[in-house]
């Protein structure tokens, strides 16, 4: 039985090469073999969203995922977000607004909302909330992140 | 929460992905976007022997015109087959419905194929691809066969599919893509799997309800068409009351499944709120 595979796979602008076992998630092998813990993990059945991160320019959540299949792929953690552009003016609103409490959900709820406002998501309430509706967050009562989002919706990036 | 171990094997073609399922009497499941089997696997529910990944297969990744009908890779995930321009342009009942299936990141990665074989009775998508009289293409690596979407699924988790078959594509007469349709579904949360669920179509006619079909989805143990009430809306006014009482009152007598949250009687009572809403929201 071929139990381990070498994989090569680019984590915020660096390329790793590392032998998995195959039945390794993504999420465990960034946080253990890579060192990379910002990235969460909560329920490990897709639920929850802590895990989900960009590859590829998509979000996915890397606890459905076997390490094995980022194979060639780019990946993004929060450890990865750049300081500037709309990542960086997300991330400020989130202080701004108090858009997290214990920061358990924020990694993968920043992955959400950039992917929003990256798809040229709208500054519509109802419109953020559904596609945060896949990001349990246990503190905040969502409200405050709701409007962090909205903020930078609507102001895009301050000079 | 970790899965069992298990031999990983990575085709690169659909033949040898066939013979790969072939090969013995071992526990061996193809993994599409894993959005499901992942989680199965996780909880251990689902130990397979060999894993084959179907990833790298590009044939089943397009999606094409065939004479009259399209034909969607089993392998075309939500995402794709929302921004695909022929689906817009020939199902925008899909379009419709893809938002509610679950989050944008697991829309990412979720397949059409793996939402078939699956057959989960919670999903849209079984439901929309009867009322849209699709067909289902199964291949082994002997032969290839077509089931009409209505007899491909059998119950909970239960389908036509052999275990040496794999779904390689999702084939939807154009002609079936319905002038009006309806849809509405009951959840705790946007994108949740639906509580109960209700689909309408109908053709032709500007102001009554013609070739109509009426499906219920996450009350039973598969997608349940309701020819009662598709007899009762067929011919009459869009607005006919009377005949949409009788197609509501349809939904009684019909063998309804509990879930956790809900006995026999609420799903019911959701089907019939489902099937009103969806008759009510048809559109034009
Ligand atoms: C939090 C969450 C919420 C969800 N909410 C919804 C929802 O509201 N509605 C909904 O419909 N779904 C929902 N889903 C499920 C999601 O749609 C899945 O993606 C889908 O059901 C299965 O597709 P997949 O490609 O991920 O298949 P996989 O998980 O890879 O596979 C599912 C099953 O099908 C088999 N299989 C896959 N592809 C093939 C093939 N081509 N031929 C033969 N067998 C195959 C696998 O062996 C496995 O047994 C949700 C999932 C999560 C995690
Ligand atoms: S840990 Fe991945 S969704 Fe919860
Ligand atoms: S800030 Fe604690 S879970 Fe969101």
């Amino acid at each position: 039985m071929v139990n381990t595979k070498t994989i090569t796979v680019t984590v915020n602008g660096e390329e790793y090469t590392n032998t998995v076992n195959v039945r390794k998630n993504l999420i465990d092998y960034l946080r253990e073999d890579l060192g990379l813990t910002g990235s969460h993990v909560g329920c490990e059945h897709g639920v929850c969203g802590a895990c989900t991160l960009d590859m590829n320019g998509q979000t996915v959540r890397s606890c459905l995922m076997l390490a094995v299949q980022a194979d060639g792929m780019e990946i993004t953690t929060i450890e990865g977000l750049p300081s500037d552009g709309i990542a960086e003016e997300l991330k400020k609103s989130f202080a701004k607004k108090n858009a997290l409490q214990c920061g358990y959900c924020t990694p993968g709820m920043l992955s959400s909302a950039l992917e929003y406002l990256n798809n040229g998501g709208k500054a519509n309430k109802e419109d953020i909330r559904r596609h945060i509706s896949g990001n349990y967050c246990r503190c905040t009562g969502y409200q405050a992140i709701v409007e962090a989002i909205y903020d930078v919706a609507e102001n895009g990036v301050s000079k | 929460m970790k899965s069992s171990a298990f031999q990983y094997e990575l085709p690169e073609d659909l033949s040898a992905a066939l013979k790969l399922l072939d090969s013995n009497d071992m526990d061996i499941l193809p993994l599409a976007g894993g959005q499901s089997l992942m989680p199965m696997m996780n909880f251990r529910l689902a130990q397979p022997d060999i894993l084959v990944d179907l990833n790298k297969i590009d044939s089943l990744k397009n999606i094409t015109i065939e004479a009259d009908s399209v034909k969607i890779g089993s392998m075309v995930r939500y995402c794709e087959l929302e921004q695909s321009e022929i689906i817009q342009k020939h199902f925008p009942l899909i379009i419709h419905v893809i938002p509610y299936i679950a989050h944008s990141a697991i829309r990412n990665r979720g397949t059409l194929g793996g939402s078939v074989s699956l057959a989960d009775p919670a999903a849209e998508m079984p439901s929309i691809l009867i009322a849209l009289n699709a067909s289902i293409e199964l291949s082994s690596s002997k032969n290839t066969r077509l089931v009409n979407a209505e007899d491909f699924f059998k119950g909970i988790f239960e389908t036509d599919k052999k275990s040496n078959e794999l779904v390689t594509s999702i084939n939807i007469p154009i002609s079936s893509s319905p002038k009006k349709f309806g849809f509405y579904e009951v959840t705790r949360r946007h994108g949740d799997y639906a509580m109960a669920g209700a689909v309408v179509t109908s053709d032709e006619g500007q102001d009554s309800f013609n070739e109509t079909r009426v499906i219920l989805f996450a009350v039973s143990t598969k997608p349940m068409r309701l020819i009662k009430s598709e007899a009762a809306l067929n011919g009459n006014n869009l607005n006919n009351q009377d005949a949409i009482s009788t197609a509501i009152d349809a939904v009684n007598g019909n063998t309804f499944e509990s879930d956790l949250h809900n006995d026999e009687a609420t799903k019911e009572t959701l089907a019939k709120v489902s099937l009103k809403r969806a008759i009510g929201g048809l559109n034009g």
